[in-house]
């Protein structure tokens, strides 16, 4: 048994470690330290809890242990790159049930007795810290579910939803006030099943609202609510280890909200307000009256295009991962490089459907992570690239952002690829991206259109090369 | 429908209207391609390759009794064209402004006559514009005749025997034709200069790596219509003299492409200024066809005057009759394909079509030149839209509601503070300051890093087993088992995060 001194200063050295795991992650020299900073740091907790506190049922607790971490580890091992937003929505939702469970549990345990303003405050606590998890719990679920394409990535829209998620918070609001008084006189047990399942219809409600491309917003605000459950519940357990860690992922996954939201120019609520692009009508109609003709090219001139340029741009999104065409444009890249071609790839941020989605794409595909670049980083080169190839995006390489003052995504960084001499466009169908805008940039002169799956068609661009 | 190419019957012209590539690409549009014997020899395209390509090979009588549509490069001479009749399409280079008998004698055959001279130049018709193609070759050509009758290297060189200046080239007029021109010689290592009265294509000269020559006067602007030059001011034309006049005592190689549609190519270089180029300089004057550039260029001859070879042929294309009669069969191949919209082989001339209707210059038995002015492109477009909307006022940031949220803030604050006890007030220390340790951290994480940093931290924020830990020794085996779930789930997510996290870091590399 150790002395709870012992166990504190083991979770000042795991908190410590955590902070140096994410600081870790600022560039790619060091992220594969950081890692292993995490996970020491999570060894050094588990460790001091299951010596310092742990009194019985070691067995079924080392069994829960050994599972949990086969399942993780084959989890880890399996899943393929274009899949991790799915697996860490799935993730997020484990960590919503855990603090749901978790609170459950405490309430259950009356071990310890409160009075007074600490009782209330506990009890405050223990509420918030199930609300969060179950949020977090349904809404990483139907995440995943979109993700992975088990559920339409269309927003679902209730009629008057914006009242309804009103009158859930009032609700659940008010089965608070209930849970604390009740639970002052022994019970309060309804009131918090009440507000659970408030909590996961809320959850469910928000995420369906919200169409797939805004998935980064939501798998980022779900990674801040994991943290934010988590914190709770350390304030519910007095556990500085639990408020710290809780605090930290809370405030990750707030600011890469906060990135994708501004790389799209929305605010925040307006993303979790869901709904994009079926209330402009307005803006519809202009930007379709200045169609044109799209010229379309063939993967033997994409070849010789490609082959006489010297400074080629890749701009992937979404699209690419779909088709799983990441490793292709890697041959193609190697062919190009070989050729002493400047390749290099430009990255917005919200491509894909995951912060960072892209660079974890073309990293599996052994792209060098030096030739990728983010956005703000070359979007002043594209006057000197001679070819831009887009693949699978749409709404990023838009220029109506900045041209169309009344479009919906006008304000919208993006990447002005239409700058250089030719951008060659790799799409299915002219369909409109997700934004449901016209793209005037498949009309302009120096666009070139190569219509097909962007695998198939590489391989064959890769074929001629 | 059948298509026939006859070989071209002007003196010294190689070029022919399509080559076994395009006649491929037309039997895709459900045409079927007679060819006469012969007609691509000059430009190395045999018989057997049009055969291979699906032709027929016929005679010339043949070619202009049986085919619905004939192409060709020159516009029919002499009794070439006596066969057209009605129900016929012709296709070719005609222009109709310079040939009036001839337009009156295609339209009395009733057959519709396509001039491709005549397709408008608008982005569109881009791909079918034949002038372009042509003007290509001739400023490519126009270099490598210059190198020709110039005795010396383009590039300079240090070497051994001594150092060797580089040829500095003189392109006036950049458009099509000059700026291949002073691709070529830029590319041969010249260093290359070029003047044009148009200061939009000032970034396009730069653009190639070339000079361009500022004429220091008053902004007036060259732009005509379809892209090409106007007649300028007196002033400015003696301005521009005066320029040329002192370039001609410096540069070697001298290449003008001024050209004004309808009337006499300008005179922009005097026998004063030939007179003062040094010996061996070289002039190629790619406007010979309309007079020329240059006071003393003969039509289609070299000759040396006052040391100077000046070169005036107007057959350039069709001295790189390969090349020429590729990009032109292309460009017949465009056109033909807007003609054929249901791609059956049945071409349809909709006089709709602001492309098709400029094209067409005579169709059942009337002209119908010179078409209706074209809209223009670019920069007249832009300034007859309407000015845009006066932005809207930025709305002044309410100083109400930082305030507010502030005032807000710290009552919340206040108020957690009178009742929370001490032991909640620690935690809640704990928590703010954690919050901005995150804030920071965040901050410096590599974009490229986001994903990996969504599973590190889904990982970490599983540190809510131990919540579970401590209950799981609890006597309430309710309690135990809810604990021992919860210790299954995140520890799947603890190995699942820290490992897959490790997988996609492994994956970055340099």
């Amino acid at each position: 048994m150790l002395s709870s001194g012992i166990v504190t200063v083991a979770y000042i050295a795991a908190t410590i470690l955590f902070i140096l795991a994410l600081g870790g992650l600022s560039n790619q020299e060091t992220a594969r330290r950081g890692n292993w900073y995490g996970i020491t740091g999570m060894a050094i907790a588990l460790l001091a809890t299951v010596f310092g506190v742990v009194t019985q049922h070691y067995g079924i607790l080392v069994a829960a242990l050994v599972i949990g971490g086969g399942i993780g580890m084959l989890l880890a091992r399996r899943v393929q790159m274009t899949q991790m937003p799915e697996l860490v929505a799935i993730l997020h939702s484990l960590v919503g049930l855990a603090a749901v469970a978790v609170g459950f549990a405490n309430f259950m345990d009356h071990s310890t007795v409160l009075t007074g303003v600490e009782k209330t405050i506990h009890d405050i606590e223990t509420y918030l810290g199930i609300l969060i998890g179950a949020v977090t719990f349904s809404g990483s679920v139907i995440a995943f579910g979109k993700l992975s394409g088990r559920i339409g990535g269309k927003p679902l829209l209730l009629p008057a939803r914006h009242w309804l998620n009103l009158g859930l918070l009032i609700a659940a609001i008010w089965f608070g006030r209930a849970f604390v008084i009740e639970s002052a006189a022994g019970g309060g047990m309804t009131p918090l099943i009440v507000m659970t399942v408030i909590a996961l219809l809320f959850g469910i409600h928000m995420v369906m609202a919200i169409g797939g491309a805004d998935m980064p917003v939501v798998v980022s605000m779900l990674n801040s609510y994991s943290g934010w459950a988590a914190s709770a519940t350390g304030f519910m357990l007095s556990n500085d280890l639990l408020i710290v860690t809780g605090a930290l992922v809370g405030s990750s996954g707030a600011i890469l909200s906060y990135i994708m939201c501004r790389a799209m120019n929305r605010k925040f609520l307006n993303v979790i307000a869901g709904g994009f692009g079926t209330g402009g009508g307005t803006s519809a109609s202009s930007g379709d009256a200045e169609q044109g003709e799209v010229v379309p090219i063939d993967a033997q001139e994409t070849a010789a295009l490609l082959a006489g340029a010297k400074e080629v741009m890749i701009i992937p999104g979404y699209g690419m991962a779909v088709a799983q065409a990441q490793h292709t444009v890697f041959e193609i890249t190697k062919a190009l490089r070989a050729k002493r071609v400047n390749v290099r790839f430009g990255i917005h941020p919200v491509a894909g459907r995951m912060p960072g989605h892209m660079n974890v794409l073309l990293a599996e595909a052994k792209v060098p992570y030096d030739i990728v670049f983010e956005m703000d980083e070359i979007n002043d080169d594209f006057p000197d690239v001679d070819v831009s190839v887009v693949i699978g995006a749409n709404d990023i390489v838009n220029p109506s952002a900045q041209e169309v003052p009344d479009s919906p995504i006008a304000g919208m960084p993006v990447l002005e690829c239409w700058k250089g001499d030719t951008t060659i466009v790799l799409k299915r169908s002219m369909a409109t991206g997700y934004a449901g805008v016209q793209n005037p940039l498949f009309f302009k002169e120096n666009t070139r259109m190569l219509f097909g799956d962007a695998k198939d068609t590489l391989d064959a661009v890769l074929k001629a090369l | 429908m059948k298509i026939g190419v006859p070989s071209e019957t002007h003196p010294g012209e190689k070029r022919v209207a399509t080559t076994p590539d395009v006649a491929k690409e037309l039997a895709k549009l459900g045409f079927s391609v007679a060819v006469e014997t012969g007609a691509g020899d000059a430009s190395s395209y045999t018989d057997d390759a049009y055969r291979a390509a699906g032709c027929d090979i016929v005679s010339a009588a043949d070619v202009w009794r049986d085919s619905d549509i004939i192409l060709k490069v020159r516009a029919p001479e002499g009794g070439e064209s006596d066969g057209l009749r009605a129900g016929q399409t012709l296709i070719s280079f005609l222009w109709p402004a310079q040939n009036p008998k001839l337009l009156d004698k295609l339209t009395k055959t009733g057959a519709t006559v396509m001039a491709m001279d005549s397709v408008p130049r608008i982005s569109r018709a881009q791909k079918m514009d034949a002038l372009s193609s042509m003007a290509n070759i001739g400023g490519y050509r126009a270099v490598v005749e210059a190198a020709q009758h110039f005795g010396r290297f383009f590039t300079g060189q240090i070497t051994a025997a001594g150092k060797v200046p580089p040829a500095k080239v003189l392109v006036i007029g950049a458009g099509v034709a000059g700026l291949a021109a002073i691709g070529a010689a830029k590319s041969m290592g010249a260093i290359v200069r070029s003047f044009d009265t148009r200061p939009e294509v000032k970034e396009q000269v730069e653009s190639m790596d070339a000079e361009f020559l500022m004429l220091d006067f008053a902004d007036e602007d060259g732009s005509g219509e379809g892209g090409y030059a106007k007649v300028m001011s007196e002033e400015f034309i003696a301005a521009e003299m005066a320029l040329f006049a002192e370039q001609a005592k410096d540069v070697d190689i001298v290449i003008t492409t001024a050209l004004i549609p309808g009337k006499p190519a300008p005179r922009l270089w005097t026998a004063e200024m030939v007179a003062s180029m040094k010996d061996g300089s070289v002039i190629v004057d790619l406007a010979a066809e309309t007079g020329g550039n240059c006071e003393l260029t003969q039509k289609d001859k070299v000759i040396v005057e006052h040391g100077v070879t000046i070169i005036g042929y107007t057959d350039l294309p069709s001295r790189l009759a390969a090349q020429a009669s590729q990009l032109y069969a292309t460009n017949l191949r465009h056109l033909l394909t807007d003609l054929t919209p249901a791609k059956d082989g049945n071409i349809v001339v909709d006089m709709e079509d602001e492309v098709i209707r400029g094209a067409t210059v005579c169709k059942d038995g009337e002209t119908t030149w010179p078409p209706p002015a074209p809209k223009l492109s670019a920069a007249p477009k832009q300034a007859a839209a309407a000015p845009p909307p006066p932005a809207p006022e930025p709305a002044k940031p309410s100083v109400f509601g930082p305030i507010a949220a502030l005032a807000i803030g710290g009552l919340a604050l206040f108020g957690l503070g009178a009742v929370a006890p001490p032991s909640f007030m620690a935690h809640f220390t704990v928590f703010v300051l954690a919050c901005f340790v995150g804030y920071m951290v965040i901050w410096n994480v590599t974009p490229a890093l986001h994903t990996p940093l969504m599973s590190v931290t889904n990982a970490i924020s599983s540190i809510i087993i131990i919540g579970a830990l401590l209950q799981v020794s609890s006597a309430s085996s309710l309690i135990m088992w809810i604990a021992a779930f919860t210790v299954l789930i995140t520890s799947i997510n603890i190995a699942g995060g820290f490992a897959v996290t490790r997988r996609m870091l492994e994956m970055f590399r340099k």
